[in-house]
């Protein structure tokens, strides 16, 4: 462990947790920005907020054990003024504290970012209680909330970046395990716009997160069989990049979505709305089956979870074969 | 110094203007909730006619001082005082509730004009006032936040993590004041849930209490002076109160919580007030 360590330049292949990547850009922003306060609930340690404390103690609040008194005191700073992180595990942030986000951030469009570690069944041998399966759904729902998935610690720092610049709430979804880095330093992150990572004809496999490095890898093995595949990064959820779906469509015919979260209300519903109602045409989901997770290491979770590189291979034969049998 | 005679008449006379507005937009609205607006008229006057700082003019001063409504259903209270401060045109109040209008049911501070901050559901307030109170601190300014509260409201779990927040902070610029007119909706707070003796509970919570006849415009002040000079602690005003207080058919009828008077008991309670 490296606490309080500022990683400068990530480099591609190396692995690394997106919560590390946030705590070092809270510190690198935080010295240009002294209007960026951050809080957390106890867990600064594990969401990495503890390298802004070190650095700028006096502008960090750890509220204690206390999730909703947080999400209104950031928004209290926020409404004073200030541009506000509260951090704590995504199942505690999305879940105890929801309609402390829904009523005293986003209804006030204020500048706060939740940003919550620990997203997804990758948590590990903690078990389900802290393996955030629902927090997309329960985000994504509000109104004025911006839902930002960063696939790598490349792409995190940008949107933390971003995030600072862009007034109003925002959800940041982190991952607890180490994932490898997929861009270079030079990647321009847009909020809203997504990332296409590498070209395909025969459908495009749209992901986020952990599952974007998966899908690279499920992309190469497809390449063995014939197959074509586009991989997108689609790491703003909201407001989804409809033209990128929409060009998918049109250029490509079929779509995987593949996500560490529920099938239902996630990254696979937002994509299969803009299909249905724009561009009707095959949508396969890649996410947990509606049902919770449990212990385990990392790496045995996903595969046992079908959040495996092969599990969207499966699903983009059945995309594309769906494609096929549709004309 | 002891406010004087002259300032409390004025501050009366206009609490009994608020209580007056309240009735009249209740009853064109043909909803809201009387009983607790009313019964924190006397506080909400207090606050904008004496204690605050504040200029209508500049409703985003920074240094103004901060009036939170925690206990959003008694809006109609604060939308009277603003109106009657010069935030807004009086006869935006003939609108409460209505499709379009900047008066929402509950407090909304996107619309609203001296509106600090949205509030409805209970138990929120005091954290957001923690935050604005911790800002205050950071940017080295002297405004000070206020905050209300019902006593019912306080059976939410939140008010107490919040409360925790304020002490460990020693947030001397932060003012809660408890509407304690002994109701909520479902009957007197006794019945529903215990709230045992409030003063003990935030004392035992490490802030400085002071019990006030909430009704009484000369304790209010002193209360609110005495706040002022209370260094490294919170205060809370315990005020004691009169759900309904001002409208004789209303006093102590917990079905007044939220039915707005019908044209007669308007007619009825305006002339009682008058
Ligand atoms: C979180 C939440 N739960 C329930 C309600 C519904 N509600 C509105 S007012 C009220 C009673 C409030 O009682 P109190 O705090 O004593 O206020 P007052 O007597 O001053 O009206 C309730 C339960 C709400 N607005 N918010
Ligand atoms: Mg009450």
């Amino acid at each position: 462990m490296n606490m309080g360590e500022i990683r400068i330049m990530p480099k591609r292949g190396e692995k690394i947790a997106t919560r590390d990547a946030y705590g070092d850009a809270l510190v690198r922003l935080g010295e240009r920005n002294p209007n960026i306060v951050v809080l957390d609930a106890d867990l600064a340690k594990s969401t990495k907020t503890i390298k802004f404390k070190k650095k700028f103690p006096e502008r960090f609040f750890d509220l204690g054990i206390a999730e909703a008194d947080m999400m209104g005191t950031a928004a209290g700073l926020a409404a004073a003024g200030k541009v506000a992180f509260a951090s704590t595990f995504a199942i505690f942030a999305t879940g105890r504290a929801w309609e402390q986000i829904r009523n005293s951030i986003c209804y006030t469009n204020l500048h706060v970012t939740v940003a919550a570690s620990h997203a997804g069944i990758a948590v590990g041998p903690d078990g389900s209680s802290h393996q955030s399966i629902e927090d997309i759904a329960l985000m994504r729902v509000i109104p004025n909330m911006k839902v930002v998935v960063p696939a790598d610690a490349v792409e995190t720092d940008k949107a933390v970046a971003a995030l600072v610049e862009t007034p109003g709430p925002a959800y940041l979804r982190l991952g607890r395990s180490g994932v490898p880095v997929i861009y270079e330093e030079d990647y321009e992150f847009a909020l809203g716009k997504a990332s296409v990572l590498r070209d395909g004809s025969d459908l495009t496999i749209i992901a986020i997160g952990a599952m974007v490095h998966a899908a690279l890898s499920a992309a190469q093995a497809l390449l063995q069989e014939g197959i074509s595949a586009r991989v997108v990064n689609m790491s703003t959820v909201k407001p989804l990049d409809r033209d990128a779906i929409l060009s998918a469509v049109s250029e490509t015919g079929a779509i995987v979505a593949a996500e560490e979260h529920s099938v239902i209300g996630g990254l696979g519903s937002a994509v299969s709305e803009v299909v249905c109602e724009l561009a009707p045409a095959p949508v396969i989901r890649v996410g947990v089956r509606d049902r919770f997770g449990q212990s385990g290491e990392p790496g045995e979770l996903m595969a046992a979870y079908g959040l495996t590189a092969s599990d969207i291979v499966e699903a983009a034969r059945e995309a594309v074969t769906k494609k096929a049998t549709a004309k | 110094m002891p406010p004087d005679e002259d300032t409390i008449a004025v501050l009366e006379a206009r609490a009994q203007d608020v209580r007056r507005d309240i009735v009249q937009m209740l009853a064109k609205a043909k909803s809201g909730h009387p009983g607790g607006s009313l019964s924190c008229a006397d506080i909400v006057v207090a606050l904008y006619f004496h204690v605050m700082r504040h200029d209508p003019h500049r409703p985003d001063w920074p240094d103004r001082d901060r009036f939170l409504m925690s206990k959003g259903h008694c809006a109609p209270t604060w939308y009277s005082v603003l109106a009657r401060a010069g935030y807004f045109p009086m006869k935006w109040l003939d609108d409460l509730r209505k499709l379009n209008s900047p008066l929402q049911g509950h407090p909304d501070f996107l619309k609203t004009p001296g509106v600090e901050m949205s509030s409805g559901s209970l138990g929120q307030g005091l954290s957001i006032a923690n935050g604005m109170a911790l800002a205050a601190r950071l940017d080295g300014r002297s405004y000070r936040v206020y905050v209300l509260l019902g006593d019912g409201e306080i059976q939410e779990g939140q008010v107490w993590e919040a409360a925790m927040t304020s002490a460990h902070h020693k947030l001397d610029n932060l003012c809660a004041i408890i509407d304690n007119n002994g109701l909520q909706i479902d009957g007197r707070t006794d019945e529903v849930k215990s709230l045992g003796s409030i003063p003990a509970k935030w004392e035992s919570f490490d802030w400085n209490v002071i019990e006030v006849d909430g009704h009484s415009m000369a304790a209010l002040l002193t209360a609110f002076e005495a706040a002022r000079a209370v260094k490294h602690r919170p205060t809370v005003i315990v005020a004691r109160t009169v759900k309904g207080k001002g409208v004789s058919f209303m006093e102590h009828v917990v079905d007044y919580h939220g039915v707005a008077p019908t044209e007669q008991e308007c007619a009825r309670a305006l002339a009682e007030m008058s």
